[in-house]
């Protein structure tokens, strides 16, 4: 096992009766894109700020490359940088102005923090909005600024509380992009999601937490194989060639094929064993076979499990918005 | 060049591969900052705050030249006989007042900026914790020097003719601001400690008011009922209005400016200190 950059144990954080934190063990190898997937108010956020020493834990220990959180928060603070959630930029001051800030607070001199700010505006793409304050910036812009803040200095562990939630899927890519950029030069990144194909397509290993506590964890295809790879839905021109079509598929794809409530539609549950190359195969092999029987279909789609999903096959209940506590 | 087509162009941005990894191989940073260093950035990001919102100044204008105005001519004709007769007793105080007043926005602006993403990065940052608030009060003692200057020059406007002559009132306005700052420690524990913009005010008024107007600033105490006069005589805006006053006008009082310096130094090691504990734990 390599070196582990963030290790938690029975990790609690508590706020009045509600248990936002509730027992939580991590272990992030070093050098690798950590996921957290849960739902709203799972406990994503707070688990994230007790890791970069802005919370107290009530419970429970945390270790970032073996320094404690609450005892050694000063050696933690030298090693990590967070983006959260909302903004973690100045919004009343300009892009250059913020990183000449934080230059500035990380020990460069006035003309050292220009330079580098220069270099990281152009690395990121926004040069032109330098001297435009950051309210005035796109989602995609702020999220660019905000992990530019993030890397003046390169840390060890980079924590991305829900980096791309709210953002256009062009700006989404652009953020997975300097993820994995960041990551391939050694930096741990530990990121948050509501997304089921953001971990996946990122994160070296997932956790997935669901009211304050992991409900599974794992690589993504391990997380895969135990939720099913996805489904592929199926809308046809006539609804009366369904049971046919019901019959086809469920000889292609197995018995997880099912008629939607929509009569000119079906969902066939992929099995959870295959990798995404053995679903597609599968998946156009049912297509053809469907061709092939005079069926004519409109619409074929292959999906990933949605986070919905993931709660159903993990837990009993969807991923619903956890109650605030009174 | 347009919003839109700097949209267009961060629309069409590719990460750079070279770029991004020559930006993270620079990455190393030097020595961490002073104390001293890290405070005056923070003071350099009010500083630009109020670059971007000068309207924040208008507080620190209005305000002041208001109370100076409204006081001279209300009372002057009735407790001094005479408008410039009073404004000679009275302008100390007013400045006292209104300094001491402005010091409320320090809570508010804590209680609005802390609550802001931005304090998250502040707070992970390996530096001197108490530097972002340190640094505020820097940019906070800029309003009160304003707000000081706007006074003394309506008083001079209106006949304000101090008998310190130009030390005596530089170093009264250094021993207001100096005592202002030590002050505004109590609005930054306050700023933390409650929840909204709201309820900090509604603190500040109530502690504010009683502060400075039961208080030497208007009437000498001698003319008061004994139990008032007993809180007035241990306010210490009362003192710190002694000392300016006595400053302004070409009396210095010693005891004075001694009783104002020990009580920044208590109110700095009581609150600061507070203040601390309620940062750390936020
Ligand atoms: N400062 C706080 N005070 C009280 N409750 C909080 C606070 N922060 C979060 N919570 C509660 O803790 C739970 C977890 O929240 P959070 O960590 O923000 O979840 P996530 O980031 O996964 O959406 C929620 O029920 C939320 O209402
Ligand atoms: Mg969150």
């Amino acid at each position: 096992m390599s070196e582990l950059a963030i290790e938690t144990a029975g990790l609690v954080k508590v706020f009045g009766d509600n248990r936002a934190v509730d027992g939580i063990d991590l272990a992030v190898p070093a050098g690798t894109v950590y996921g957290v997937l849960g739902p709203n108010g799972a406990g994503k956020t707070t688990a994230v700020r007790m890791l970069a020493t802005l919370l107290r834990p009530d419970g429970g220990e945390a270790r970032v490359f073996g320094h404690d959180v609450l005892r050694e928060a000063d050696a933690v603070r030298q090693r990590v940088s967070l983006t959260g959630q909302y903004a973690s930029v100045d919004e009343d001051l300009t892009g250059t102005e913020n990183l000449v800030l934080i230059g500035r607070l990380l020990g460069h001199r006035k003309p050292a923090a220009r330079e580098r700010s220069a270099q990281l505006l152009a690395a990121f793409g926004l040069t032109d909005a330098a001297d435009r304050q950051v309210k005035n910036y796109s989602g995609g812009m702020r999220r660019r600024i905000d992990i530019a803040a993030s890397i003046l200095k390169t840390p060890d562990v980079l924590f991305l509380d829900e980096p791309t939630t709210g953002l256009d899927p062009r700006s989404r890519n652009q953020v997975w992009d300097i993820v994995r950029i960041i990551v391939a030069q050694g930096t741990t990144v530990l990121l948050t999601t509501q997304y089921l194909d953001e971990a996946d397509q990122l994160a070296s290993r997932i956790a997935v937490i669901d009211r304050g506590k992991v409900i599974a964890e794992g690589t993504p295809g391990e997380l895969k194989a135990s939720v099913g790879a996805g489904a592929v839905h199926v809308r046809l021109r006539d609804a009366s060639q369904r049971p046919a079509a019901l019959e086809v598929l469920t000889k292609i794809l197995g018995p997880g094929v099912k008629p939607d409530a929509d009569p000119v539609a079906l969902t066939a549950q992929l099995s959870g064993e295959d990798s995404d190359r053995e679903a597609a195969e599968q998946a156009s092999r049912a297509l053809a076979e469907l061709a092939a029987v005079g069926i004519t279909v409109d619409n074929f789609a292959l999906g990933q499990p949605t986070l919905d999903e993931v709660f159903l096959a993990l837990t009993d209940h969807p991923a619903t918005e956890k109650e605030v506590a009174a | 060049m347009t919003a839109a087509a700097t949209e267009e162009k961060a629309a069409t941005y590719t990460p750079a591969v070279e770029s991004l990894n020559a930006v993270l191989a620079a990455g190393q940073a030097p020595p961490r900052p002073s104390a001293w260093s890290a405070s005056v950035t923070f003071g350099w990001r009010a500083l630009l705050k109020i670059k971007h919102v000068p309207e924040q100044l208008a507080d620190v204008t209005a305000f002041p030249i208001m109370m100076t105005l409204m006081f001279t001519y209300l009372f002057g004709g009735a407790l001094a006989g005479s408008v410039t007769e009073y404004l000679q007793f009275l302008l100390p105080g007013i400045m006292v007042t209104s300094v001491v007043m402005i010091t409320m926005y320090t809570g508010v602006g804590v209680n609005t900026d802390i609550e802001k993403g931005v304090f998250d990065r502040f707070r992970t940052l390996p530096i001197w914790r108490p530097a972002a608030l340190v640094g505020a009060l820097f940019g906070d003692v800029l309003r009160y020097v304003t707000a000081g200057a706007v006074i003394l020059v309506v008083g001079l406007i209106l006949g304000f003719r101090p008998e310190g002559g130009v030390g005596g009132v530089l170093i009264a306005m250094v021993l207001l601001i100096v005592f202002s700052f030590a002050f505004s420690w109590i609005w930054t524990m306050f700023g933390l400690l409650l929840r909204s913009e709201k309820s900090v005010m509604g603190v500040s008024m109530m502690v504010l008011f009683p502060l400075t107007f039961l208080s030497n600033v208007f009437v000498e105490p001698e003319t008061m009922p004994g139990w008032l006069r007993a809180f007035v005589e241990v306010n210490p805006i009362t003192h710190l209005v002694a000392a300016t006053r006595g400053l302004m006008q070409g009396n210095p009082d010693a005891g004075e400016i001694t009783w104002v310096l020990v009580s920044s130094a208590v109110l700095v090691a009581v609150f600061g200190t507070l203040t601390m504990r309620l940062y750390n734990r936020k």
